[in-house]
């Protein structure tokens, strides 16, 4: 049986060293900040330029000078912070942030990750997803196993353009966690009753 | 200071805002943008401006209210995701679109005002990005960005003082200062215009230096893009 969505996010928080600072990208990821348990005294970074993101606001408290990089309406934590997006990228590119989770169009065997834009279709920009990948220090992509077509995300190469070059460190995907290596995927857990077969990337593993 | 830095409203402070100008402009999303100031420039006779903002608006608010007078010549921007007036004037090529990774955008302004030409970093390298840029091995390879620079900046603070000292709120600061450093001219709108004094030095965000104008601003919409409270989904 697959992974659903917050077993996916509880796979990566496990990923997570205590004390640490986490990133976390718009979709998939942003179920993470509702999970951590606090007492892991882990600092979420927003790029939009704060740290310390401590789940959702209520009605009373909710402010709409407030959001994280989704857009969101967020509340903070005792310990946060506010700063510019040019500190904000300071801390990512400077290899102040320990981990970043991202969603992904495609990632392949060399590390390489697609994210922000589909030619001649649909082009959303990237955003912080290149300055991410190049600066945080362990970068983690959360997507589903398969395409809306059924075609594997995990491939040898990826085709769309990409967002980072050898950048990928872990993906964790609906069937399982994986990690490129020298050209090729190695498997470092399956979901339960989940069969090597099942990935459909027979060619890629190491 | 010879003269006042304090203007009546956004159209006195971008009276000479002129077509072909450049035109730097704060927010996230919707988050801290210069509402007075877009409205103002949607309604002035200006085209062929090239804006350097990282959302160019959304969902028909914010900058969209200026492109959809097609005021924008050429932008400048990390996301456009959302917007779908943008997208649809870029497939169609109606506007030409720099997209910028974010945290590069953020440093090629913050360079500009710093008064740094250029500067090498690792994102964006073996992308389409890095398409015809300088690449540099360091401990791995770097592409080399350049400063962007304004005319003008339209910022928005929560507090400001008459010298232009600036006080923000929560994450509305984000390319706020950056830019404001960055342009030539910088108008910048409050929600309170404040007297000397009435912010002290040490909770200053953005000294003063940088802020050429500076009016009270009204009718703050603050809108929310995706409100989210604690509970839901």
């Amino acid at each position: 049986m697959s992974w659903d969505k917050n077993m996916m996010a509880d796979k990566v928080i496990g990923l997570f060293t205590d004390h640490c600072s986490v990133n976390l990208g718009i979709g998939l990821p942003t179920l993470i900040a509702e999970r951590i348990p606090s007492s892991k005294g882990i600092m979420i970074h927003s790029e939009n330029g704060v740290l310390g993101v401590s789940g959702r606001p209520t009605k009373e408290t909710v402010s709409p000078t407030l959001i994280n990089a989704g857009k969101e309406t967020i509340a903070v934590g005792d310990g946060a912070s506010y700063f510019d997006s040019s500190l904000s990228f300071g801390m990512i590119r400077g290899g102040h942030i320990d981990f970043c989770v991202l969603g992904g169009m495609q990632a392949d065997a060399k590390g390489n990750l697609a994210n922000w834009m589909i030619p001649g279709h649909k082009v959303t920009g990237m955003g912080g997803a290149m300055d991410l990948v190049n600066g945080a220090k362990t970068v983690i992509i959360m997507m589903t196993h398969f395409s809306k077509n059924g075609d594997p995300k995990i491939l040898d190469v990826c085709d769309l353009p990409l967002t980072g070059k050898e950048v990928v460190d872990i993906i964790v995907t609906d069937l399982g966690m994986f990690k490129p290596h020298d050209g090729k995927i190695e498997i470092i857990e399956l979901a339960e009753g989940i069969d090597k077969t099942d990935l459909k990337m027979d060619t890629i593993l190491k | 200071m010879s003269q006042s830095k304090v203007f009546q409203d956004a159209k006195s402070a971008l009276a000479d805002l002129k077509s072909d100008m450049t035109l730097m402009s704060g927010g996230f999303g919707l988050c801290g943008i210069a509402e007075n100031c877009i409205d103002a420039i949607a309604d002035m006779d200006v085209k062929n401006l090239t804006v350097i903002s990282n959302n160019i608006g959304n969902s028909g608010r914010g900058l969209v209210k200026v492109l959809i007078k097609d005021k924008i010549k050429k932008a400048y921007c990390s996301y456009v995701g959302g917007n779908p007036d943008l997208e649809e004037r870029m497939l169609a090529g109606q506007i030409e679109v720099e997209l910028v990774p974010q945290g590069t955008f953020a440093e090629r302004i913050r360079a500009a005002g710093m008064g740094i030409r250029a500067f090498y970093t690792p994102t964006g390298y073996g992308t389409l990005i890095a398409e015809g840029k300088e690449v540099k091995e360091f401990d791995r390879p770097c592409i080399l960005e350049t400063a962007l620079h304004a005319d003008f900046a339209i910022i928005k603070a929560q507090k400001g003082d008459t010298y232009g000292n600036l006080w923000f709120k929560e994450t509305a600061r984000n390319f706020s200062p950056l830019m404001a450093m960055a342009a030539k001219t910088t108008v910048v709108e409050v929600e309170e215009l404040v007297e000397l004094g009435d912010i002290p030095a040490e909770d200053v965000h953005l000294p003063g230096v940088f802020v050429q104008r500076i009016f009270q601003g009204s009718n703050y919409k603050n809108d929310i893009e995706f409100l989210k409270l604690e509970g839901q989904q």
